[in-house]
């Protein structure tokens, strides 16, 4: 079952195009990575398919409705986390919970809910004695009470430490075992490659690729062969690296030389995406 | 009706916990009326009016400005600058349900300051309960839906929540006292009382005046109740054009 479908969106600003005539489709269960540099059209994206925004262009369905008219029904199935955290500041976690569980008709359990971010410590802690990475949990945990079937996470773990970061993406694993929809915009190659199924890279309103992070990183960009020759480092890119290698080695075995520093490089999902997104990958 | 009144707790609890907004919005015009009311509450105010039961039906008149219209702007500027109402937006809460929430709280604390400036008049300064209780409480009414409506349209005209607090108070306290809840307008110079002809806080405060010290009922004063009314209807199109739910940007 398809969870998301986006045919050909647009949406324009005055006379700036933030999205370009972009296509993808989500399953139900898949958990989506949009990935692209800060002004990629990321977040007019989501905010399109969350329902703030109106297009400008194309065919947009998420869970079987327009989310230009979708109502209460749309809203209890979809759980939302926002670029930036906009708590209470005088409530606290759980009394956040308890607020937003009763916005819907069928809610979790709130100790549950913080368990599963895992604020139990400070669940009775005043919003605004909370660190921002907690307050980030917080959020995902009221988008998470009305247990939605469709989660977005607009950039969910910018700004946290390493450490936060990893518990972040354990939360999100386990929201996937449980079979929910995901659509996590981020920044960071890593989370894309660590969290999503599959990931859509963005460069100005357009998508470049989109793939599985194994297939990002395997076939379109060149292999790296690095050595050095009298102390210089010698660097060849190449689409065929067995045969470029073999007769390397091959030469060098029949020279009698020893390629010193000899590095055979698959490139990362960095190198493809800082070469997609036109970034210097150097 | 289980929504409304789960948002209207919440609202209740929200505006309570914040200790900043308690006291500008409902303690600050209880001080006022206990400050003023003993610099010249033995006065008499335009030969006719003992100075603490005109200023009690003054500081009613600033309260319903203080909670219906300061209060609310500039707590709904903050909740959508910080990306709030657009968070709530994203859940099944009807827009429409979480207004009537918001606003059946902002009424909420409204009465029970308007008891509380009562009462310590009737302790403190020996001022009478208001005899036309009835029309006092439409007047009230009236005045809350009012100044509700033109807070909700302000928020349109304040860009961040850090200047929420400036750009209102310098709408709201200038007419307060222009308008005359704190001191007989009267006395003032021509300028101010041109000014004064046009603020809705001038009428409100006639009207609760005529109500509370000369006994009139409500439906004898239209002039008043009529002023009123048309920026009530000022207030709701206004709102209604320029209401945002969403931060200036992102």
């Amino acid at each position: 079952m398809t969870a998301i479908r986006v045919r050909e969106l647009r949406k324009s600003y005055g006379s700036h195009e933030a999205v370009r005539g972009i296509d993808f489709e989500i399953e139900s269960g898949e958990v989506f990575g949009l990935l692209g540099p800060n002004g990629a059209g990321k977040t007019t994206t989501v905010e399109i398919l969350e329902g703030y925004r109106r297009r400008s262009g194309g065919e947009v369905e998420v869970l079987g409705e327009d989310p230009e008219k979708a109502g209460v029904a749309f809203r209890e199935r979809v759980g939302v986390v926002l670029q930036s955290s906009s708590l209470y500041p005088a409530l606290t976690a759980r009394e956040h919970l308890r607020v937003f569980a009763g916005y819907y008709a069928r809610s979790r359990d709130v100790d549950e809910v913080i368990a599963l971010v895992g604020l139990a410590e400070k669940a009775d802690a005043k919003v605004r004695t909370l660190s921002g990475g907690q307050k980030r949990r917080l959020d995902l945990g009221l988008a998470l009470v009305g247990d939605p079937d469709l989660i977005f996470l607009d950039e969910p773990t910018t700004g946290f430490d390493p450490a936060a970061r990893r518990n972040a993406w354990e939360t999100v694993r386990g929201l996937r075992r449980l079979g929910k929809t995901i659509l996590l915009t981020t920044h960071y190659l890593d989370e894309a490659e660590q969290l999503a199924d599959r990931v859509a890279v963005l460069r100005e309103g357009q998508i470049v690729t989109v793939g599985r992070p194994s297939e990002l990183t395997g076939g379109q960009v060149e292999t790296e062969i690095r050595y050095r020759r009298n102390g210089e480092v010698v660097v060849l890119r190449t689409g065929e690296p067995t045969r470029v290698l073999h007769e390397l080695t091959a030469e060098a075995v029949a020279a009698g030389r020893e390629l010193d520093g000899l590095e055979v490089r698959r490139p990362t999902l960095e190198d493809v995406y800082l070469q997609l997104t036109g970034g210097d990958a150097e | 009706m289980t929504l409304f009144l789960h948002e209207l707790r919440t609202e209740q609890l929200l505006f309570w916990r914040n200790r900043e907004a308690a006291i500008f919005t409902f303690l600050l015009p209880i001080v006022f009326f206990l400050m003023f009311g003993a610099i010249y509450g033995n006065d008499r105010i335009e030969h006719r009016y003992r100075g603490a039961a005109y200023l009690e039906a003054g500081m009613i008149g600033y309260g319903v400005a203080a909670t219906a219209f300061a209060g609310l702007a500039i707590t709904l500027v903050i909740r959508r600058e910080s990306g709030i109402l657009k968070r709530v937006r994203s859940t099944p809460l009807p827009p429409g349900v979480y207004i009537a929430a918001v606003l059946g709280s902002t009424l909420i604390v409204f009465a029970v300051q308007a008891v509380l400036i009562v009462v310590l008049g009737k302790l403190l300064f020996g001022v009478g309960f208001p005899d036309l209780p009835g029309s006092l409480i439409l007047a009230l009414l009236l005045g809350a839906a009012t100044f509700a409506a033109l807070g909700l349209a302000i928020t349109a005209a304040v860009r961040s929540a850090e200047g929420s607090s400036a750009v209102i108070n310098i709408v709201y306290l200038p007419m307060a006292i222009i308008s005359g809840t704190f001191f007989s307008p009267h006395s003032y110079p021509g300028f101010l009382r041109g000014i004064a002809d046009v603020l809705p806080l001038t009428y409100f405060t006639q009207l609760a005046r005529a109500i509370m010290l000369d006994g009139k009922p409500i439906w004898s004063q239209p002039g008043a109740v009529g002023a009123v009314a048309a920026w009530g209807i000022v207030g709701v199109l206004a709102a209604l054009r320029g209401f945002r739910w969403q931060p200036r940007e992102g």
